[in-house]
């Protein structure tokens, strides 16, 4: 469908307007859900679009690195345990306030993956998934044995963060839209970063490593910027996790979770934001319908995974109508 | 922290490493031959367990389950090769993390609907039970002593398939550039298949030696797979040599880190700090040591030539 005089800017467009309604349709089901489910009288839905929504940030903080800078990250879910773990644990001493929990959430988890990013970067493909794979798994290990903070068992926290002193987020239905705007707000800074020239030089990385340091560019700086970045979006998901529970286990940071994370990436599809929305919703509708249909849900994911690599590629977002062509 | 404490944390080390050897040995092959990430190679060590408990409760004799385990996880390791993975082989890495990471849930929640999620054990077999006396005081196991004994056989076994015979040949030519072998005539779809049943049985074999000293339960080859990583990954990807040596190495800081870590922090620190510390410090000891490693050698201690 390529229109061969324009081989080269014509498709960016026509992509670009298809991520954004894509994107405007995903906002605008997530907005007026709410209003939909408290006139079904349905609770249950509204906390799980939260959880769906806190797992789509952290899917979208994955896309970024994974789908525009090729950094296979096997730790991302140590970014949403240290995040939840900075919020319970503040609340555990009494901080409640987000103007601190947030701060302080933005930097544990920026520093983390300054250190391990500026350490991991030095390698490249398989090398780097089992190094961040590694600090997942340090990460992981220091909460099971925190036994003042419930060590294996995890730490329940007894309410939600504080919005200057008020108790707004006890709400549901104001916590939903908080989620929301979270989303929404890193999903914008996720498009901006891809659309900018930061963003551009990431991709160019990810297509030809050598073309790009040959017109002068060092790549490294770049992945260990948009890394740290991932990362705090990853920590804010887990600090609204820890706020949709209030209960934070060292089980959010596990190998496991982290594979999750890139299946819903994958499922959506490489290489859109808005993709890794769609990824992080079926992922967790899908796990949901199964487990009504047997508790051994697993039995059907494992399989569906398989079929979804061998034979659906380029994720969901390539089945719907004017998609891309491989 | 006594001499006869150590010497059998030593031991304790020694058999993990053996068992990370013989699973980590067909991790690497698979790996530095074919580029693919078996993120289900540790599920093959689960099966083998399994299918040896199983045998076990037919056959009634340790060394015919060992036999028929063998047997069914070198089957099921190319069933799990002709149907799915070769198929992938020309994918990316992040094609191959994601099917094989299906497979595991899948496999590791059949195990789980067949045999229960309750863990079980098989009988450890009569010829080997007992302990006998290793030096004064020191008091070991025979069936730990012949796990051991069996592991190193069986890498010395493998260092010459792999150093002198002509199979051995192909595989280290594969390793280093397989286009190149099949171009000279070589099958090496054949060869992949036989690599990958291979390092399937050994994985298997792994598991049947740890279920009558370990519990056997669903997803216990998870951790142990994570562990096969960090040593192909130190030892350098491809390297039967390198596999051995990070496998006795990660062996034996993990055993030892486990047993004298909060020991050595109270050196340092108050005693209730150190017990909060020790064994935090324990259970990362082994990925501070990969992170350490590749800083240093991004490719690994022993890298493959060419790879």
């Amino acid at each position: 469908m390529t229109d061969a005089s324009f081989p080269r800017t014509r498709p960016r467009a026509r992509r670009w307007s298809r991520e954004a309604l894509l994107a405007s349709v995903l906002f605008a089901l997530f907005a007026a859900l709410p209003v939909v489910a408290a006139a079904m009288d349905d609770t249950f839905i509204v906390f799980f679009t939260i959880r769906v929504m806190v797992f789509a940030i952290a899917a979208v903080s994955l896309s970024l690195i994974l789908g525009y800078g090729a950094m296979v990250s096997f730790g991302h879910a140590a970014y949403i345990g240290l995040g939840a773990y900075s919020v319970a644990i503040l609340a555990e001493h009494g901080v409640w306030d987000v103007t601190v929990s947030l701060p302080v959430t933005l930097a544990v988890t920026g520093l983390f993956a300054l250190v391990t990013g500026a350490i991991s970067l030095k390698t490249r493909g398989v090398y780097f998934i089992m190094i961040t794979l590694a600090f997942g798994q340090m990460a992981y290990y220091t909460a099971t044995s925190l036994s003042a903070y419930g060590g294996d068992d995890g730490l329940t926290m007894w309410g939600r963060t504080e919005i200057l002193g008020s108790t707004a987020l006890t709400d549901r239905t104001t916590f939903y839209y908080v989620v929301l705007g979270c989303l929404l707000l890193c999903y914008a800074l996720a498009r901006m970063i891809v659309a900018s020239r930061f963003g551009r030089v990431l991709q160019g990385a990810k297509q030809s490593e050598m073309r790009l340091r040959a017109v002068g560019l060092d790549p490294y700086p770049y992945r260990l910027v948009a890394y740290v970045i991932a990362g705090m979006m990853a920590g804010l998901s887990g600090a609204l996790l820890a706020n949709a529970a209030e209960f934070v286990s060292p089980a959010y940071m596990s190998w496991h979770r982290s594979g999750e994370l890139i299946v819903m990436v994958v499922l959506g599809g490489l290489g859109s934001l808005a993709g890794a929305i769609v990824g992080a919703a079926s992922f967790l509708i899908l796990e949901e319908v199964l487990s009504h249909i047997t508790q051994h849900w697993r039995l059907l994911f494992g399989p569906f995974l398989v079929l979804v690599v061998l034979f659906g590629r380029g994720g969901l977002i390539a089945l719907i109508p004017g998609g891309r062509k491989q | 922290m006594s001499v006869t404490l150590f010497a059998v944390q030593t031991l304790n080390g020694l058999q993990l490493g053996i068992l990370l050897f013989l699973i980590a040995a067909g991790l690497t092959l698979v790996f530095g031959v074919m580029d693919f990430i078996n993120l289900a190679h540790g599920v093959q060590y689960m099966l083998g367990a399994y299918l040896a408990v199983a045998a076990y409760a037919v056959t009634g004799t340790f060394w015919g389950a060992l036999v028929i385990a063998l047997v069914g996880a070198l089957l099921v390791g190319l069933a799990l090769e002709m149907l799915i993975f070769r198929h992938l082989y020309d994918r990316d890495h992040l094609d191959q993390v994601l099917a094989t990471f299906g497979i595991i849930l899948f496999l590791n929640e059949a195990v789980k609907v067949i045999w229960g999620a309750a863990p079980l054990t098989l009988p450890m077999p009569e010829l080997l039970s007992g302990s006998i006396v290793l030096m004064d005081g020191l008091l070991y196991p025979v069936y730990r002593i012949a796990l051991i004994v069996a592991g190193l056989a069986v890498a010395g076994l493998l260092y010459i398939l792999v150093a002198k015979t002509r199979a051995g040949m192909l595989v280290r030519a594969g390793a280093t550039n397989a286009p190149m072998v099949a171009a000279l005539g070589v099958n090496i779809r054949r060869l992949f298949m036989l690599v990958f049943g291979f390092g399937a049985m050994l994985a298997g074999f792994a598991g049947i030696l740890a279920a009558p000293i370990l519990v056997v339960e669903p997803g216990m080859g998870d951790n142990l797979l994570i562990l096969a990583f960090v040593v192909i990954v130190i030892g350098g990807i491809g390297s039967i040599r390198g596999a051995f040596l990070a496998a006795l190495i990660v062996g034996l800081v993990d055993t030892l880190g486990r047993g004298f870590a909060t020991d050595i922090a109270k050196l340092a620190l108050s005693p209730s700090a150190a017990n909060d510390v020790g064994p935090a410090i324990a259970s990362m000891l082994i990925y501070v040591l990969m992170a350490a490693v590749l800083f240093f050698r991004p490719t690994g201690l022993f890298p493959a030539r060419g790879g």
